[in-house]
Formats: structure tokens, C-alpha cells, sequence
């Protein structure tokens, strides 16, 4: 244990209200802290900076799965557990089901929550391209009111996040009815299991007599932020997925991305296997 | 030195028992459950959620007790290894972990039978490829987990409902 | 059964196990005092034994699965402090100065310098060179410099992170190449800890007349032992009492004598204590010295029990790893693939102080042939210094390193001979009477090849390597299935058992409970059930009736460290015989009848300690006569017993990716005598699943000497998900010596299962591989090579 414990504020509100209304009122001096799986971790290696919390875990608003004939709305307190539980989300949202089991470990799985997830804002977080494939969009509250942002253009840039200091994250909603007729969610870690991912992979196409008519691609870990394809996206639509195409496509998608060597990995093999993936998911939509 | 942030009082049930431990907010629940209430049983491997020598049972939820603040552990009911035998027995899991091999240097066997119980208790007779997946966030460096899961299918048999 | 054959019948079928004469008769002799036969290949006339090849139910068991087994964290003193160790952060330099830093009450605190220490400021092992606290200069990142105590734990670490120590740089030195070119001389005269040459034969005569000369160049990287259980030591320490530790460690007696040497005390005044260990693989061999004398240190300042526990940061961060290799083949082969020479250069990086390095470079050079029949060896090796925290133990102590090297390469060997891997093994595999590189000659009736043989087929070798071929052109996932055959000596090299002179006894008290003091640790390989059953079988007990003394310096002799693979073979040898010895007592002295109840053997006890005083075995090692070697041409006799393997590796790769996954594991090994069948798989599950991270996942990243990714998340070991079941087979040619005929096992899975694997690998996609661990990254870089 690195950090000077008594030395931080760890303080439960009642309810969200109150949570809003002191967050409005010191605005950055209170972050919300919901399972603690990032946070505790930079507490233990001494890397906690800041030392003012509010506990959200338990705020009853927070939580819950809507489902209406437009959406399935995953409140910001879900956890990875409780998506993979779910059964309509396994059926219309399978890569966000895959995503959520490879998130570490069942005990992981029980505290880690979507909303603390996109919060934490890690390039390698495993649900986020699933969410980008998915349209998803994210409905930041304050005291002053609530807007809903769409989540593809929500990062500024490395662990930088669109939101302001008195805002928390309330809920992700996702539209339904997408049909796509095929998915592929591949992420590639240190390991099989408990492992941070070294590339990220989520697709997802709209297919017609064999050529693409929509087409989704998210990738993790090859950028200083989860990242849409779009530009490997635009390349595919109306194609039929040939070899001609897929060498376009793996051009393109290497010049949209910027893999870097770090502790886990290296750019030249974070580019490769991007391409490799995007191949694998190329080659599933001609199958 | 930033000052003191003051103690709570953290109210909650362990192993049955109702318990009212004071600690820092932010502490780590387990060092609460080694420190103020003596139960050393739960390990500390690694501080960052990833060895699972930490693991408790948590309302039902198998978590990592290094991850958890203390103040979140008010009103839950939380389950450790001495928790898991009954009075005078052991769990038919823990009697399989000593008869088959299931525990060697036994660090990482408090987290592990906690794993194995929390899983058997949604799944009471899990494939090989189940029980694996459920323990992936225990980490053991002796046993190459064959006799772990050995183990975890023998309570299972012990168990099993006879027809 | 036994008695009703004649000695001439039993004689002819021990001799079919072609032990020789003296062995047979020293059998015999053993055989009749505790009636079980010990006879190779007549399993049928051995008596039923009663605990012996019985998988009983680990002794501490009931203890660790409820969670009420006390390691060393677990334990709590009266006014005890904590206390932590601030580190250099630089590889080389000279130390200034250090600063304590405002906002920290800085008088509450013990804080401890080189300057407090009261004996040889060492790590007294090999020889004297580590300091326990830097003083004038740091040699490593993380050396340690400054001990603090205080009685809050937040405090501290705040402390901790307030103390500056200025250093000004010295150039350091950070690979091998740096260290033999000796640009900068960090060590000694050249840098050089040890260096060793085995020679047999004449390789220089060889190679003109040689069919094929293969050549390779091999390395394997640094591994951390990963203990899950961190290194933690409580000490006390005053003037008038001397020295107690109580801690996470392997081997008492190191240090005893450290603290000993540290101290300037009598040795009666320093006392050590082994508490529950959760893992040590060699990890706690020696490093244990270093955090008993800091803790003592500040035990003895702050006149207070001191804990002091590593976080698993500091522990990967500061603690020994596994010495990183490289190793030169150079071999030349007739056509009909017989060996003609192997010329081997094997070279360890050692850290930045001797510490075991030069054993450890003894056991690596002395297995760099391996078990096979090669007329001309030269092995060239030495380990040398770098500025990185000392290299040490881990289990396999050497071997892992040159018997990747060698295995590896003998599949290259192979294929430019144009055999199949299998054959050039068989065709150069060691037999009864032939001689391995030091000359050591083979007295067991050895069968690799047989070995061989039972691993192909238990595996599906042959089918699986016709069955990829075919299938793995059309796969993005290529599979492939590869082999080692490796052996691995138990017990101290050489004369070392002989130096080592362990004692180990047996007591019985005079209501007949039957105690066993010995310095052998338990630390998870079921060292404490094995003598249990040793003795129990020895003295016609229930193993319930044997208590095993927690290792105490105070208590217990010195049965020399827990590490070699010596504990069942060598000290438990020593606890039979002092079993044996009381039964012996008991039977001449008229007290006990050939055949006895628990309760006939309790009221002996009781008659003999009445009339005769205590009852106790001291035993004391003895050298066998016929095991000769020589330290100055490092030739002859080894090890008293080989253990001897065939593992086998299938490999998935997938070629999108380059991960590789172990998809099927067989180990095959011959071993004397399985003791308990549960503990002794349990051994070599375990070493497979560390040589599955040997191969595959343990990566050190190194910067300036220091290891960056010193967290579990970025240090990957296997979990569950990554381990495919091991499937373990034994057999059993039992050893004279050992204890029911058992040899050493707890190493010999870390030397072959590297090999086997990246064999697999290189045969799933004609990836030549030569390191490990071998990554995705690296591995994809080879593929692209392949088809490129």
C-alpha cells in the first residue's frame, strides 16, 4: 500500500441528488467513485492524485437495465456481471456480452461497472469498442440538468473525456433494432484470462446479397483512444469483401490508427494483428 | 503530510456474525478483516486485483477484498475462508482440496475455495471448462490448477444429487 | 511374499535391475529391517506397504484449507512496529548523501544505516561480498540503502517517500556483452564471479572428420519465482538476548549464519524460525538473509519486534530472478547421426554480487549435455556481473537454461542430419556403463529410450505429427507436437552433500509420540507429509502419530537448505535411518517384538525412556565411499542419482495473432519410488505450469538495470485459462540411496518443458525459435519471416 490512506476522503451521499448538488458546488473537488477497480489500484501503487471521493456504489438511481422498443438502456452502476446475465443483451448486443466476460476476472466482473468503465476512459478498456459498434450513447447529469452525448467523439484525447467537473455519468443507452448480420468482438491480451488487451477488435456489418451495406468497426489499445474505423468504414460500405478490398481495408485501417510500443506490447504487432483481425471479420462476411 | 482524514464506524455481517469495525474510509477492506477483525485467513498476493488471494464472498458476489474501501462494506454481508466450514466439518469442497491435492503452499487457497464455493453456488455442477473460467482470477504458482480442479469436481460428485 | 523366496531368487531378480553387488546387499540389509522390499522390476514381492506410495493427506492441510495456517503476515507481537526499506534508484554510483525530507516527524521514527551494523555489514553466503545496507556505493536499482521503522503503517510509506538519496552516477553495465567486453569493470578484477570447463574427449579432433557441424546460438530471459506469498520477516533483536527472526523462508540455516555474521554474535544467540511459507521456488533461498538482517536491524535500534513485509511491487522490483542465459552450440554428427562432439559456451548474467551464482553456473554447466553418450564435450561456461538486483534461485537452479539450449538445439541437429527428432535422440541416448560429460558413469539400468517410447504414445505423438503436416496448411491455426528428454541430478553437486554434512533426528517421547526435528522446510511440495510418511512406514505407525518439528534453529538440526531437489532423497534418507535407529533401540533392548502394535510400540517407549533416558536418532550424512569428484577438473561422480524424462508439448498457434496456447501436456519421468502419488504430481504439474510461463509469458522488461513491469498485471504468469491438463506418468527403478528408493523430483519439470514446447512451436510453423520467452511479438516476427 503506496498512498497515505487516512489521507483521503471517501464520503456516501443519500442520493444522487445530493451527490449532483455537491459536485455543483465544489465543482473538481468531489469525483464519484463507483467499484473502486481502477481506483483502488492507483491508491495501492501510491498513484491516487486525487483524494476526494463520493461513493455512488449503492445510489438505487444508478442502477437497473431498461429495456423499450427503441433501446436497452444500461444504467451507469451496471456491472459486467449483471450484463452478462442478461438475456435480451446477449441476444442483440452479443459483442458487449463477449467484452464484458473477458474483463478480468468473476470477482472483477462483480465491481467493475460500464459507467466507471467509459469514466476511467483506458484506450485498452475492453467494452468501449463494443459500445462505439453499438451507437451507444451516454447521458451525463448534473445539478443543472441532464444531456445525452453521443459516445462515439466523447474522448478529447489520451484518457481525456468530454464531461465537466460536476457531471457524472447517469446512463448508456444503445438503440435496437440494428441488424447485423454478422459480429465479431476479438480481444487479444497477455494472456487468456485477467489480461489487459494489447489489441481490441469489434465489428459489426449489415450484409445484402453479399456486399457490405453497413458497416462498424472499434478498436482498442492501437491509439491514444478507443477508436471508430471510419474511414476503413466508409472504404467498405457497398463493397463486396474481396481481396482487393480487404488489402484496401488494412491500408486504410493503418493509417487510421497509431499503435505504440509500451510495457505490454509493440506498435508492429498491435498494427498487424489489427489488420489480421480485420481480416478474420473481412473474410467471416464473405463466408 | 495531508491530515487525517477521521475514522467510521463500518457496520456488517461476518461470517454470521454482526461486527462493527472502525477504519479509514478509504482502507482496504482487507485490511479491516485482517487488522480489526482478526481474520488473517483472506491473503494479501499482489494489491491490485489481479491474484485473487484476496477474494471474498461479498452478498453473495465473489470480490477482491484489496479493491474494496471500507467504507462500502457498510450493511453487506460478507462471507471469508473461516466463514466456510460449518461448525465442526469441513465443506465438501475443502475436504476435496486436502484429499485431492487441492492446496499446496495453501496461499492461495483461502481465495480459491471461496472462488470454487461462490461458484458452486450458481452452478452446482459446472463443466471442467466452467470451473476453469470461475477460478481464472485466483492465481496459484504450485499447483498448475490440475488438482485445484480436481478438487472442485470431486465436491461435485460428493454432491451430487443421487437420482 | 518376501519371506517365503529364498535371498538367491530375490537376489536374481534384483540383479535383473542391475544394481550392483554392494547396492543389492545394502538393499537387503534395509529390506529386512522394516519388511518392504525394495527391489526394481519385482513390485510383486513387496509387501503391502503401509504409507509408502500412498497419497495421504497433506499434514498441514486441515490447516491451510480453512484458512487458519499462519504465514508470516498473518502473526502479531506485542508493540510491534513495521518497518520498510528505501532503495536506490539508480544502477551504479556513489552515494553522497541522504535527506529526510520536511513534514515528517522524523523522531519518531527508527531509522538505520549502514553504520548501525554491528557485525560484517554482508550478506554472509558464498562469500562476503553483497552489503546488507549500502554504504559508500550501489551496485543495482533498488539496492538497499536506508531502514525505517514506526508503528504506523500510512506513516511510514509517506516517510519512506521523504528520504532522498543523493547519488552521483557511475557508468554501469547492463548485458552480457557490456560485461565480458569490460568496458567498465563492475566487479572483481573482469566482472567474472565464476567460471568453469568440463572437458572429455577431444573436441578439437572432431571436426574435420564430422558428416555435419550444426551451430546455434540459444538464450532465455530472467523469471521471477512469483511466490504468491511475499517475502515477510518479525524480528527481535537486543544486546543481552541476541537475535530472533520468524519468516517466509527455505533455509534456517543461511540465515542463521548471515545474521550470525551480520551481528557479530555466538551462534547461540541467534535463533530463526520458519513460519508458514506460501511458495519459495529457490526465491527463498537466499534473499531471506537480506530482510532478516534489515528487520533485525531495526528490532535492534528501535528495541522492538519490527515486521517488515515486501508488496508484491517491491518484491518483484527488489528480490532475486532467474539468472538470463545464453549458450553456443557447436556439434558435430556422423551420418548416421551418432554425436561425435558437443562444444558448449554457457553464460549467466548474475546481478550485480556473487550470492549462488557460481553454483548455480555448476548445476547449469554440468546438465548442458544432457543424457546422452557424446565421446568428445566441451563445455566452456562462466556467469558474470551486470548492475541489476543479484540473480539467484529459481527452481531448476541452471539446468532450465542449458537444457533449453541443448534440447532445442539437438531438434535442429536433427533436421540437418535428416532424422526425425525422435530418432537422433535414441540413437545417442546414455546406457548403463557409459560415461555423461564430467565423466560421471551410469550405474542404473537408465531407459530413456523406453521413456521415450511411453511419452510418444500416452501423447499421440506420431499420429499428431502426420495429422498437422496434413491439416495445418489450410488452418489459420497451425498445431504442432515436440519433445525433450532431459535429466536432472538430485542433491548437492559433487562433494556438496559431503560439505553440507545435514543431520536430521528422530525422538520418541515415553508416551510414544514420535517427533522429527529437521531443518527441511515445508513450503507447499509436502516436505513435512513425505517424512511423516518415511518415518511412520520406518517405525510401522500411523502417520497422525508423527508430528514434524516447525523448523526453529533453536530446536532443530541442520539438515541443510530445502533446494536441489534433496529433500525426500537426501534428508529424508536421514530421517528412515533415524527411525530405523530408534525402532532398533527398541527391539535390541528386548522392549518391542519383530511385529508390535501403536500401543506395544507406545509402552516401549515408555519402558525405555524409564530405564535408559532419552530416546532419539541423531543422523548424521554420510558420503557414499563410491561417489568421487574432483572441484579442480570438475570431473567425476555429480549427483548420487539421476531423475530421468521425456516430456511432451502440443502447441496451437494462432497464426492472426501468434498466440500460442498448450493444448495437451505429457510428462513422463522415472524417479525411484513415488512416495505420494498426490504430492509428487502435484510437483510436477506445478514446475510444468512455471516452465509454461518459462516459455511462454514471463517476460522481465528490463530498463537500466531495473525491471519496469513489476506488477501482476504486467508480469504475466498462467492462470487457469492458460494451463491445458497435465498429464503425469511415473516410473520407478528405486534409487538404493534414497528413502523407500526414492530420487529428486522437485525440479526436474522446469528443465524440460520449455523445450518440449517451443519443439512444438517450431514444428506447428517452422518458426525457428531460439529465446524465450518466446511472445506473440516475437513470435509474429518469425512467422512474417517464414512466409516472407
Amino acid at each position: 500500500m503506496r498512498s497515505y490512506v487516512p489521507g483521503y476522503e471517501l464520503q456516501e451521499p443519500r442520493n444522487l441528488a445530493e451527490a449532483l448538488e455537491r459536485m455543483a458546488r465544489e465543482p473538481g473537488e468531489w469525483k464519484p467513485f463507483a467499484g473502486g477497480t481502477d481506483l483502488m489500484v492507483l491508491l495501492e501503487a501510491g498513484k491516487l492524485s486525487h483524494r476526494k471521493f463520493l461513493s455512488i456504489w449503492k445510489l438505487p438511481e444508478l442502477r437497473g437495465i431498461t429495456v423499450t422498443p427503441a433501446h436497452v438502456t444500461l444504467n451507469a452502476l451496471t456491472t459486467y456481471s449483471e450484463i452478462r446475465r442478461h438475456e435480451l443483451l446477449a441476444r442483440e448486443f452479443p459483442l458487449l456480452c463477449r467484452a464484458a466476460s473477458e474483463t478480468g476476472g468473476i470477482a472483477t466482473q462483480n465491481r467493475g461497472t460500464l459507467g466507471g468503465n467509459i469514466a476511467n476512459a483506458s484506450p485498452a478498456a475492453d467494452s468501449p469498442p463494443a459500445l462505439l459498434v453499438y451507437d451507444a450513447e451516454l447521458e451525463l447529469v448534473s445539478a443543472r440538468g441532464a444531456r445525452w452525448v453521443p459516445y462515439h467523439g466523447f474522448w478529447k484525447g489520451y484518457k481525456q473525456i468530454a464531461m465537466r467537473d460536476d457531471e457524472l455519468i447517469r446512463a448508456i443507452r444503445m438503440p435496437r433494432n440494428k441488424s447485423f448480420s454478422k459480429q465479431l468482438y476479438r480481444k487479444v491480451g497477455t494472456r487468456r484470462a485477467q489480461a489487459i488487451s494489447k489489441v481490441c477488435f469489434a465489428g459489426a456489418a449489415q450484409m445484402d446479397a453479399g456486399r457490405i451495406v453497413d458497416v462498424r468497426i472499434a478498436l482498442g489499445s492501437v491509439a491514444p483512444t478507443v477508436l471508430r474505423a471510419i474511414e476503413t468504414e466508409r472504404m467498405l460500405r457497398g463493397e463486396k469483401p474481396g481481396l482487393a478490398t480487404l488489402r484496401a481495408a488494412e491500408e486504410t485501417l493503418a493509417r487510421e490508427i497509431a499503435p505504440i510500443d509500451d510495457i505490454r506490447s509493440t506498435a508492429r504487432y498491435r498494427l498487424r494483428v489489427a489488420q489480421n483481425l480485420l481480416a478474420e471479420f473481412c473474410e467471416s462476411l464473405a463466408a | 503530510m495531508p491530515e487525517a482524514a477521521r475514522k467510521i464506524h463500518v457496520n456488517c455481517e461476518i461470517n454470521g456474525q454482526a461486527m462493527s469495525l472502525e477504519a479509514h474510509p478509504m482502507a482496504r477492506l482487507l485490511d479491516v478483516l485482517r487488522e480489526q477483525a482478526g481474520l488473517t485467513g483472506t491473503k494479501e498476493g499482489c494489491g491490485e486485483g489481479e491474484c485473487g488471494a484476496c477474494s471474498i464472498e461479498m452478498d453473495g458476489a465473489l470480490v477482491n477484498s484489496c479493491l474494496i474501501p471500507a467504507l462500502q462494506a457498510e450493511g453487506a454481508k460478507i462471507r471469508t475462508i473461516e466463514g466456510v466450514a460449518g461448525a465442526a466439518e469441513l465443506s465438501a469442497v475443502q475436504q476435496a482440496f486436502l484429499t485431492h491435492g487441492g492446496a499446496q503452499c495453501g496461499i492461495c487457497t483461502p481465495g480459491m475455495i471461496l472462488a470454487a464455493q461462490n461458484l458452486l453456488s450458481h452452478k452446482s455442477q459446472p463443466t471442467q471448462n466452467e470451473i476453469r473460467e470461475a477460478l481464472a482470477g485466483n492465481l496459484c504458482r504450485c499447483t498448475g490448477y490440475t488438482k485445484i480442479f480436481e478438487s472442485v469436481l470431486e465436491a461435485c460428485r460428493v454432491q451430487r444429487p443421487r437420482p | 511374499m518376501y519371506r517365503s523366496r529364498a535371498f538367491a531368487e530375490w537376489r536374481e531378480f534384483a540383479a535383473a535391475g542391475a544394481l550392483q553387488s554392494l547396492e543389492i546387499d545394502e538393499l537387503y540389509e534395509t529390506s529386512q529391517r522394516y519388511q518392504t522390499l525394495l527391489c526394481p522390476n519385482c513390485r510383486q514381492m513387496t509387501m503391502e506397504n503401509r504409507h509408502i506410495g500412498k497419497s495421504v493427506p497433506r499434514k498441514e492441510g486441515r490447516e491451510k484449507v480453512t484458512g487458519s495456517a499462519r504465514y508470516v503476515d498473518d502473526l502479531t507481537f506485542p508493540q510491534m512496529i513495521h518497518g520498510v526499506t528505501v532503495r536506490s534508484s539508480v544502477a551504479r554510483g556513489k552515494i553522497l548523501g541522504v535527506r529526510f525530507g520536511n513534514g515528517i516527524p522524523w523522531n519518531e521514527f527508527t531509522i538505520v544505516t549502514a553504520k548501525d551494523i554491528p557485525g560484517k555489514n554482508c550478506v554472509a553466503l558464498l562469500i562476503e561480498d553483497q552489503p546488507c545496507l549500502a554504504d559508500q556505493f550501489v551496485n543495482h536499482p533498488e539496492e538497499a540503502v536506508v531502514l525505517l521503522a514506526h508503528p504506523d503503517k500510512y506513516l511510514l510509506e509517506e516517510a519512506r517517500r521523504a528520504v532522498h538519496i543523493d547519488i552521483e552516477p557511475l557508468p554501469a553495465v547492463f548485458t552480457i556483452e557490456d560485461s565480458l567486453s569490460r568496458k567498465h569493470v563492475i566487479w572483481g578484477d573482469d566482472n567474472i564471479f565464476k567460471s568453469y570447463r568440463v572437458e572429455k574427449g577431444d573436441v578439437a579432433s572432431t571436426w574435420s572428420g564430422a558428416d555435419f557441424i550444426v551451430e546455434g546460438e540459444y538464450e532465455t530471459g530472467a523469471q521471477e519465482q512469483l511466490y504468491i506469498e511475499p517475502q515477510g520477516m518479525i524480528a527481535r533483536a537486543n544486546p543481552a538476548d541476541g537475535v530472533t527472526v520468524w519468516g517466509s523462508l527455505q533455509c534456517p540455516y543461511y540465515v542463521h549464519k548471515a545474521l550470525v555474521r551480520l551481528f557479530g554474535l555466538p551462534k547461540e544467540k541467534v535463533r530463526v524460525v520458519q513460519t508458514e511459507t506460501g511458495g519459495g521456488f529457490g526465491g527463498k533461498e537466499e534473499y531471506p538473509s537480506m530482510i532478516a538482517g534489515h528487520a533485525a536491524l531495526l528490532a535492534l535500534k528501535s528495541v522492538q519486534a519490527v515486521k517488515m513485509i515486501y508488496d508484491r511491487a517491491e518484491d518483484m522490483a527488489a528480490t532475486t530472478k532467474r539468472h538470463p542465459s545464453r549458450t553456443h552450440h557447436r556439434t558435430a554428427v556422423a551420418r548416421d547421426g551418432k554425436l561425435l562432439a558437443m562444444e558448449i559456451d554457457f553464460t549467466l548474467d548474475g546481478g550485480a554480487y556473487e550470492t549462488l551464482s557460481p553454483v548455480v553456473l555448476s548445476r547449469g554447466t554440468i546438465h548442458a549435455a544432457g543424457p546422452y553418450a557424446c565421446p568428445n564435450v566441451l563445455i566452456q561456461s562462466r556467469v558474470v556481473a551486470t548492475n541489476a538486483p543479484p540473480h539467484g534461485a529459481f527452481r531448476g537452479f541452471g539446468a532450465p537454461q542449458s537444457v533449453f539450449a541443448l534440447e532445442r538445439h539437438l531438434d535442429r541437429v536433427a533436421a540437418a542430419v535428416g532424422l526425425s527428432p525422435e530418432e537422433l535422440r535414441r540413437r545417442n541416448f546414455i546406457h548403463e556403463g557409459q560415461t555423461l560429460s564430467v565423466g560421471q558413469v551410469i550405474h542404473e539400468k537408465v531407459q530413456m529410450d523406453k521413456l521415450l517410447d511411453r511419452a510418444l504414445e500416452l501423447s499421440g505423438y506420431h499420429e499428431k505429427r502426420e495429422r498437422f503436416a496434413r491439416e495445418n496448411p489450410r488452418n489459420a491455426i497451425k498445431r504442432g507436437i515436440g519433445f525433450a528428454a532431459f535429466l536432472h541430478g538430485a542433491g548437492f553437486t559433487g562433494s556438496g552433500e559431503e560439505y553440507l554434512a545435514s543431520e536430521a533426528q528422530v525422538t520418541a517421547t515415553p508416551d510414544g509420540k514420535v517427533r522429527v526435528l529437521a531443518g527441511s522446510t515445508e513450503m507447499g511440495q509436502g516436505t513435512n507429509t513425505v517424512f511423516a510418511q518415511i518415518a511412520a512406514e520406518a517405525l510401522g505407525l500411523e502417520c497422525e502419530q508423527i508430528e514434524i518439528l516447525q523448523p526453529d534453529t533453536s530446536l532443530v538440526p541442520n539438515s541443510g537448505p530445502t533446494v536441489a531437489s534433496r529433500t525426500t532423497m537426501i534428508v529424508g534418507k536421514l530421517v528412515e535411518t533415524a527411525a530405523l535407529a530408534i525402532k532398533q533401540s527398541l527391539l535390541d533392548a528386548g522392549f518391542l517384538k519383530k511385529s508390535y502394535t501403536s500401543s506395544d510400540f507406545a509402552d516401549a517407549c515408555r519402558q525405555y525412556t524409564d530405564r535408559f533416558g532419552a530416546l532419539q536418532s541423531l543422523v548424521k550424512y554420510q558420503h557414499p565411499g563410491d561417489l568421487h569428484w574432483d572441484d579442480g577438473k570438475y570431473q567425476g561422480d555429480a549427483y548420487g542419482a539421476y531423475a530421468w524424462a521425456v516430456y511432451v508439448a502440443e502447441v496451437s498457434v494462432d497464426t492472426r495473432t501468434a498466440e500460442v496456447r498448450v493444448e495437451d501436456f505429457v510428462a513422463v519421468q522415472e524417479v525411484g519410488k513415488v512416495i505420494n502419488p498426490t504430492l509428487a504430481a502435484g510437483q510436477i504439474e506445478g514446475g510444468v505450469a512455471q516452465g509454461i510461463g518459462f516459455a511462454l509469458y514471463e517476460n522481465v522488461i528490463w530498463q537500466e538495470g531495473r525491471m519496469v513491469n513489476g506488477q501482476m498485471t504486467n508480469y504475466i504468469m498462467p492462470t487457469s485459462m492458460d494451463v491445458p491438463p497435465i498429464r503425469v506418468f511415473f516410473e520407478e527403478l528405486p534409487y538404493a540411496r534414497g528413502p523407500a528408493g526414492a530420487k529428486g523430483i522437485g525440479e526436474l519439470p522446469l528443465d524440460g518443458t520449455a523445450p518440449a514446447i517451443v519443439n512444438a512451436i517450431a514444428h506447428a510453423t517452422g518458426a525457428d525459435v531460439r529465446q524465450i520467452p518466446v511472445t506473440p511479438e516475437k513470435l509474429m516476427e518469425m512467422l512474417e519471416g517464414v512466409h516472407a
